[in-house]
C-alpha cells in the first residue's frame, strides 16, 4: 500500500474515489450512491493511513483486518481497493455485472482485500467481535476495525455486538459509525430514533469519540487515540454528508439506494472535478 | 442385521443400553478440543443443558459464553473462523437455526466458513416444554443453505463420531442433537463417513430410510414386520447433505418401495431429501413418517411420539400401506 501522509494527498485521493463511484454507479445502473460518496473520506483515510494492511499482506495473520457491515456501500469499498491496488481499477466498470468480481454487495469469496461479505444489516459487527477475539487468544495485537451505518443500529443484532464487546472488554476493536442521517425510508430520526448513539455506547462499556467524518486530521488522528485506549473497544461516532460533493445528492436521503443517469454523472463528475481545484497544500 | 454395521447386539434387547446424543457431542468435542487447538466453543446461556459444560471445564479460554444472544453468537463464530478457529456454536436448534438463519445464511454460508453448528433439542421427543421447544423444522432450514452440510446422529456414539468428522470438514455444518437418552445402537466400529448411509438392516420388500434416534424404532419395527413376512431395509442415514444417493437409489431398485423417517417436519426434512433422489432416479411408492404440518405440545416424549404417529407401531403400518401399493 502507497501511504499517503499529507492532507493534500489524502483528499486528492478522496476525491478521485468519489469519481470511481460516480463512473461505476453510472456503468452499472443500479446500485447506492450516497453512502459510498459519504464514506469516501474514511475509506481513504483507512486504506491509505491507518490500515496495517496491504495486497501483499491478504493472509498475514497480524495485519489489521475491516469488516464491513453495510454492504450496500460496495462501491466506494472497490473504488478505495482498486485505488490502493488490489486489483486493476479497470475493473470497476463491471460491478453488478453477469460474471463480476465485484458483487452488488461485499462479497470476501469474489473481491480481493473484501474480509467478510455483508449485505443483510446488522452482522458485521459481531464478525468484527469474533475476529478481536481471536485476536485476544492468541495473544495478537492487530486492530480489527467495523464500518457500520447509522441506520442498521435499528437492527437488534447490532446491540447483541455492542453489548458483546463492552462485556469481554475488546480493546483492539474500533467501530465506525458513517453518522449521514438517513436511511431508504426518509432521516434516521423519523424512521427510528436512533439517539444518543454516544450514550448508548457508553453505556454498554465503549469509549466514544465523535469526529467530522469529512476531515482527514480527525479521522486518522481517532483512529489513532482508539489504537492507544487499551482497556476498552472504542465506537467513532463520524459525522458525515450523505452525497458528500455532489450538491443534488447531498442530505437527501432519496439517493440511498439509486444511481445517477447519464446527465447526472456528468453533472456529479464536474462538481467533483471542481473540488480537486479546491484542495490545497495542507499536512495532517 | 448387517454384520458389516458393527452395531450393538444389546440394541434390540428389552434393557437397551440409552444415552442422549447431546451426551455424545458433550464427549466428542471435549476430545476434538484435546487434539485441536483451534477448536472454540460457544454457548447462548446453555453451557450444561447442551453438554459444552466439560469443554468450558476443560478450555476455559477456548470457551465464549454469549449470553442469550443467538444472533451475535453465529457472527462472532464467524469472525473466529475467518481466523483460524473452529468454532462450535451450541444451543437449542429452535433457537440456531431458528432465530438465527439469517446469520448463518450470509455471514456462515454466503462467506463460506467452517462453523458447526450444534442444534440440541431437536424434535418431538423434547417432551414437557412443549411445542416452543421442540425443533421440528431445523433440516429444512439447514439443508436448502449452498455449502451447508447437515448431519443427524442417530444415538450418543454416532454423535461423537459427526463431532469429529465435522471438525475435520470444510465450510458450514450443522449437527442435530436430541435431549433425551435413546437407545445406543452403534458401536466404535460402526463406520461413520460424511455423505454416506449406512444398511443396519438387510431386507428386500420394503426399504425404511431415515435419520436419527427415530431409526431405532425403524429396527424394531423390522424385527415385528420379519414376523410378519415382510422383509426391511433398514439404512440409517446420518447425512442428510451431502446424501447418499447410490445408496438410497440401489434400496429403491431392490425394494420397489419406501418408507422415510424422522423427528421432524415431513415437509423439507429427511422424507423429502430422500424423495428427491427417488423421484430423479427410480420412482417408487414411497410413505412419509414425520410431523404433519403440526406443532407439539407437552407431554412425555414416549406420548407424544405416539400421538402424532413416529413410534414402532406407526413405522409397521405405513410399511404395510407402502407394501400394499408396490407395483408387482
Amino acid at each position: 500500500m502507497q501511504k499517503l501522509t499529507t492532507r493534500e494527498d489524502l483528499e486528492r485521493m478522496a476525491n478521485t474515489i468519489r469519481k470511481d463511484i460516480i463512473s461505476m454507479l453510472l456503468t452499472a445502473g443500479s446500485g447506492h450512491s450516497a453512502g459510498p460518496l459519504d464514506l469516501a473520506d474514511i475509506a481513504t483515510a483507512l486504506y491509505f493511513n491507518v490500515l496495517n494492511t496491504s495486497p501483499k499482506q491478504k493472509t498475514d495473520p497480524d495485519r489489521d483486518r475491516l469488516h464491513i457491515s453495510c454492504g450496500h456501500t460496495a462501491p466506494v469499498w472497490y473504488a478505495t481497493l482498486a485505488r490502493a491496488g488490489y486489483f486493476p481499477v479497470e475493473e470497476l466498470k463491471t460491478l453488478r455485472k453477469l460474471g463480476t468480481r465485484l458483487q452488488g454487495h461485499v462479497d470476501r469469496l469474489t473481491t480481493p482485500g473484501i474480509e467478510s461479505s455483508a449485505a443483510s444489516l446488522g452482522q458485521g459487527l459481531g464478525i468484527a467481535c469474533g475476529a478481536a477475539y481471536a485476536g485476544v487468544i492468541d495473544g495478537k495485537t492487530y486492530q480489527t476495525y467495523a464500518l457500520l451505518s447509522d441506520g442498521e443500529h435499528d437492527e437488534g443484532s447490532i446491540w447483541e455486538a455492542v453489548a458483546f464487546a463492552g462485556n469481554y472488554k475488546l480493546a483492539h476493536l474500533t467501530a465506525i459509525i458513517d453518522r449521514n442521517n438517513i436511511q431508504i425510508d426518509g432521516p434516521t430520526e423519523t424512521v427510528m430514533r436512533k439517539e444518543s448513539l454516544k450514550e448508548k455506547y457508553e453505556a454498554f462499556g465503549w469509549h466514544v469519540i465523535e469526529i467530522d467524518g469529512h476531515n482527514m486530521s480527525e479521522i486518522i488522528g481517532a483512529c489513532n487515540e482508539a489504537k492507544a485506549i487499551v482497556e476498552q473497544p472504542v465506537c467513532i461516532i463520524a459525522h458525515t454528508i450523505a452525497g458528500k460533493g455532489v450538491d443534488f445528492m447531498e442530505y437527501q436521503y432519496q439517493w440511498h439506494g439509486n444511481p445517477p443517469n447519464k446527465d447526472q454523472a456528468r453533472e456529479a463528475l464536474k462538481q467533483l472535478r471542481s473540488l480537486d481545484n479546491k484542495i490545497v497544500p495542507s499536512d495532517l | 442385521m448387517n454384520k458389516n454395521a458393527h452395531l450393538l447386539a444389546s440394541t434390540l434387547y428389552k434393557d437397551v443400553p440409552m444415552a442422549a446424543t447431546r451426551d455424545g457431542y458433550g464427549i466428542g468435542v471435549v476430545e476434538a478440543g484435546t487434539e485441536d487447538e483451534r477448536v472454540v466453543v460457544l454457548c447462548a446461556d446453555l453451557t450444561e443443558s447442551t453438554r459444552s459444560q466439560q469443554f468450558s471445564n476443560a478450555f476455559p479460554k477456548r470457551f465464549i459464553e454469549m449470553g442469550v444472544a443467538e444472533q451475535n453468537m453465529a457472527v462472532v463464530a464467524t469472525g473466529l473462523a475467518l481466523n483460524g478457529k473452529i468454532p462450535f456454536i451450541a444451543t437449542y436448534a429452535v433457537f440456531s437455526p431458528g432465530r438465527n438463519w439469517d446469520q448463518i445464511r450470509i455471514s456462515a454460508c454466503y462467506n463460506n466458513v467452517h462453523i458447526i453448528f450444534i442444534g440440541a433439542h431437536a424434535g418431538i421427543s423434547v417432551g414437557p416444554d412443549g411445542a416452543t421447544h421442540q425443533a421440528m423444522e431445523d433440516i429444512a432450514l439447514t439443508r436448502t443453505l449452498p455449502h451447508m452440510t447437515v448431519l443427524v446422529p442417530c444415538d450418543s456414539e454416532e454423535a461423537r463420531k459427526a463431532v469429529h468428522a465435522a471438525k475435520d470438514a470444510k465450510g458450514p455444518v450443522y449437527i442435530r442433537l436430541g435431549r433425551n437418552a435413546t437407545p445406543k445402537i452403534t458401536s466404535e466400529k460402526t463406520p461413520f463417513t460424511i455423505g454416506k448411509a449406512q444398511i443396519f438392516k438387510e431386507g428386500n420388500d420394503v426399504a425404511i430410510i431415515g435419520a436419527g434416534p427415530i431409526i431405532h424404532s425403524a429396527l424394531v419395527a423390522a424385527r415385528t414386520l420379519a414376523e410378519q413376512g415382510i422383509s426391511c431395509r433398514v439404512i440409517n442415514m446420518p447425512s442428510i447433505k451431502p446424501i447418499d444417493a447410490d445408496t438410497i437409489e440401489q434400496a429403491a431398485r431392490d425394494c420397489k418401495a419406501v418408507v422415510t423417517v424422522e423427528e421432524h417436519q415431513i415437509m423439507g426434512g429427511v422424507g423429502s431429501a430422500i424423495a428427491e433422489v427417488i423421484a430423479q432416479t427410480y420412482p417408487v411408492p414411497m410413505e412419509f413418517i414425520g410431523m404433519h404440518n403440526s406443532f407439539g405440545e407437552s407431554g412425555t416424549p414416549e406420548e407424544l411420539l405416539k400421538k402424532y404417529r413416529m413410534d414402532a407401531p406407526a413405522i409397521e403400518e405405513a410399511v404395510r400401506k407402502v407394501f400394499k401399493r408396490k407395483k408387482t
